[in-house]
């Protein structure tokens, strides 16, 4: 599904990424663990396309197509969603209607009609169901004076209504508390099918009890550095970052 | 953050679709300004010897006035002699129905969406719709008659109500105020009025749309609203103006007057023609608005939507005499290319526990220029007024400008003043957001901004918030790249 082939990036000039290599299957989870400012968010905001950054090699496949040539909306359309560390307030704009608008292109996109408000809302009060969330995050604007747990709640719920095949969870976890941790872990296990894929960027190995990756992976100035399975992030907990640096030296 | 300027390029590439030109015959006066001509327009309009003589009044006042330079706004020297002030569609004997309206306005009016029928039919609207000087057709009058409120042309009132015109003409804004109003207090031609007796609730909204067709005249229309005691009015007065490369003037008068517990509810989406990328052509837009809340606990809101012309210059103003009266204005400005806006409000605080709101949203990309400007004058004997101000200004790409000058006069200690006031710019972070989740640059600016203006829109009635919702979208179209 997900193919990153020595992928390299700058912003401003300075060197972020420098040769990521990646492949993700449908049905797959993926974690990405290391230490800040090791480039975890660069990698998720080169793969859904902001122009800030500059690839300057490699490429990025999706389902086969060369996604590292297109908008970033084309790339959500085809199904990219990418649930951010810090999601940005756009003051206003209701919820409802943003949402409604970002999933009735990607539906055009698809091929499908798009939903009216009745159907749009029936999907909507499901989801919110799944991911244990009130009604009142409907009428709300768009992140507006949200706290920082409702930011992060909010991404997942918006996943849940757009249903992409590849999602990619940016510190999703920091900020919320014990239950919405369980809230959302348990949604994402939910909304999880064989042909979908998700990549959960995280610094504690406690999300990854609830959900459990098949690799995890280790960042380290803009590398990959060290994959393995489940027991690898208790590993690094245990041991932290320095361990793994010692290793690959 | 300076990535984020350059990636936010303005290519300001917009289309006015309203600019097209209807082919129909009319009937000029000779270009330029003197009292011959201020003679012949009062002569065709059949005028009544003491609306003659103010107009002679407010053009020998005008002589000695110099034009304003206070303003933020630049434009060349404005030759007032190279103006057509009085033209009208030929053959106009009085029009009985609207059947007898010209097959070709009509089809302009059913061009810029408001046919005269359908808006019968649908009921809520009434339209007057004034194109270039004289107004062809009042829809709704029979219904409205019966409830004993006038809503015509302005010609119309000074044939038939001429008592009432006297009266209140002038009564707000003098024929000395401005350079401008003067000068329209001298040529104007025609415009709506509306009178709301004692008691009744206007049970429609009513509407004025205006059109500048002509090429090189002027528009100086004149509106006139008295709400009596009790009453409720909502009215909205849309515009637009075919595409010429000249500039043309468009220099109008509103008065209202709301007597004790009267509300008005004026409502502008002004879409004149804003000029080409360039900055040629487009309509300078010198206005002069403004209510008195001349009864005890009565309401004037103004809420506008400023999307077009070249120059936008106006002021909707409350002067709250009434004790516990009450002024709004709320108010959206574009200025996209090279458009300049001037704008904002004066709250007059003259009677006690008068209160006012002034929320003030400008938007600037291009090249343009957005300033606004606002005056709170609080009178020595208003006591407990309340006045709160909230001015924010919103800014697409890096070469566009916005102002705020907020002027307060406080001469009473037991008022409270609050002034708000931001400045932001349309985060690439937003636009990346969107887009990630689907939308096209374009619909995510259209979102963002629209969020940006919904306080204002929601004053708007229903049908044209979507409306003005859809004009902002269409003059900024591609404004980011
Ligand atoms: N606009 C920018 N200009 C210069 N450097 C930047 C810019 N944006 C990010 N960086 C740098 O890129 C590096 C990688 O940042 P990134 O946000 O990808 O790290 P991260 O692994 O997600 O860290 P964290 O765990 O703290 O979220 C950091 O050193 C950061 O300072
Ligand atoms: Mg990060």
């Amino acid at each position: 599904m997900l193919e990153i082939k020595n992928l390299h990036a700058s912003i401003n000039g300075k060197n972020i990424l420098k040769g990521i290599n990646l492949t993700v299957k449908p049905g797959e989870v993926h974690a990405i663990m290391g230490p800040n400012g090791s480039g975890k968010s660069t990698l998720a905001q080169v793969i859904a396309g902001r122009e800030t950054y500059e690839v300057t090699e490699g490429e990025v496949l999706f389902n086969g197509k060369n996604i590292l040539e297109m908008d970033p909306e084309e790339r959500a359309r085809e199904g990219v969603f990418v649930a951010f560390q810090y999601p940005v307030e756009i003051p206003g704009v209701s919820n409802t209607y943003f949402l409604k608008a970002g999933l009735n292109e990607i539906r055009k996109h698809r091929g499908l009609e798009p939903l009216d408000a009745v159907e749009f809302l029936a999907l909507v009060r499901e989801r919110l169901k799944v991911l244990h969330l009130t009604e009142n995050l409907l009428n709300r604007s768009v992140n507006e004076g949200f706290s920082g747990g409702e930011k992060k709640r909010n991404e997942i719920f918006q996943m849940a209504v757009l249903e992409p095949t590849l999602s990619i969870l940016d510190e999703t976890d920091s900020g919320l508390d014990i239950d919405a941790l369980r809230d959302v872990a348990d949604g994402v296990n939910k909304l999880r099918k064989k042909d979908n894929a998700t990549i959960v960027v995280t610094h504690y190995q406690r999300l990854l009890n609830y959900i459990v990756p098949d690799y995890v992976h280790v960042l380290q100035d803009g590398k990959i550095v060290k994959s393995g399975g489940r027991e690898l992030a208790l590993e690094l907990e245990e041991k932290g970052y320095d361990w793994v640096k010692e290793q690959a030296a | 953050m300076t990535t984020e300027t350059q990636s936010i390029e303005t290519l300001a590439t917009q289309e006015y679709k309203y600019g097209f030109i209807t082919q129909i015959e009319t009937e000029t006066a000779p270009r330029g300004l003197n009292e011959d001509i201020i003679r012949l327009i009062s002569f065709k309009k059949n005028e009544p010897k003491w609306l003659l003589e103010w107009r002679l009044k407010a053009y020998r006042y005008w002589l000695t006035m110099e034009e304003p330079k206070w303003h933020n706004v630049h434009y060349p020297k404005i030759n007032y002699q190279d103006i057509i002030y009085y033209a009208a569609p030929k053959h106009k004997n009085k029009l009985n129905s609207l059947d007898d309206i010209d097959p070709e306005i009509r089809r302009t009016y059913e061009k810029l969406g408001i046919p005269l029928e359908e808006q019968m039919r649908i009921a809520g609207v009434a339209v007057d719709a004034v194109f270039d000087s004289v107004s062809v057709a009042t829809t709704f009058k029979e219904k409205l008659k019966n409830l004993g409120i006038i809503f015509c042309s302005f010609s119309e009132a000074v044939q038939e109500y001429p008592e009432l015109v006297k009266k209140y003409l002038g009564s707000v804004v003098p024929y000395t105020d401005n350079y401008f109003a003067t000068l329209n207090s001298a040529v104007f031609t025609d415009g709506s009025f509306c009178y709301v007796p004692k008691g009744v609730r206007c049970p429609m909204e009513l509407s004025t749309y205006f059109r500048i067709n002509t090429a090189d005249t002027g528009q100086f229309e004149r509106t006139l609203i008295v709400a009596e005691e009790g009453s409720y009015v909502s009215y909205l007065e849309g515009c637009t103006a075919p595409i010429r490369d000249t500039n043309q003037l468009h220099a109008a008068v509103v008065e209202l007057v709301a007597f004790d517990n009267a509300q008005i509810k004026y409502s502008t989406v002004q879409n004149w023609y804003p000029g080409d990328k360039e900055g040629k052509g487009g309509i300078y837009n010198f206005v002069t608005k403004r209510g008195k809340c001349a009864g005890v606990s009565s309401k004037i809101s103004w809420t506008q939507v400023e999307t077009g012309s070249a120059i936008t210059w106006k002021y909707p103003s409350c002067i709250l005499q009434g004790d516990n009266s009450i002024g709004e204005f709320y108010s959206v400005a574009v200025a996209n290319n090279r458009q300049q806006a001037d704008t904002g409000t004066k709250m007059v605080h003259i009677g006690k526990n008068t209160r006012s709101t002034i929320v003030s949203k400008g938007i600037s990309a291009g090249f343009g220029n957005n300033s606004y400007r606002g005056l709170v004058q609080v009178h020595k004997k208003a006591e407990n007024t309340r006045n709160f101000s909230q001015c924010d200004s919103l800014l697409i790409g890096d070469k566009c400008g916005a102002h705020t000058f907020p002027y307060i006069e406080v001469k009473n200690t037991s008022s409270t003043v609050e002034h708000e006031a931001s400045t932001s710019k349309i985060g690439e972070d937003q636009i990346f957001y969107c887009k990630q989740r689907g939308l096209s640059t374009e619909d995510a600016v259209n979102m963002i901004v629209n969020g940006f203006c919904k306080e204002v829109f929601r004053e708007l009635p229903m049908e044209f918030a979507v409306e003005a919702q859809k004009l902002l979208g269409i003059s900024l179209e591609g404004s980011v790249g």
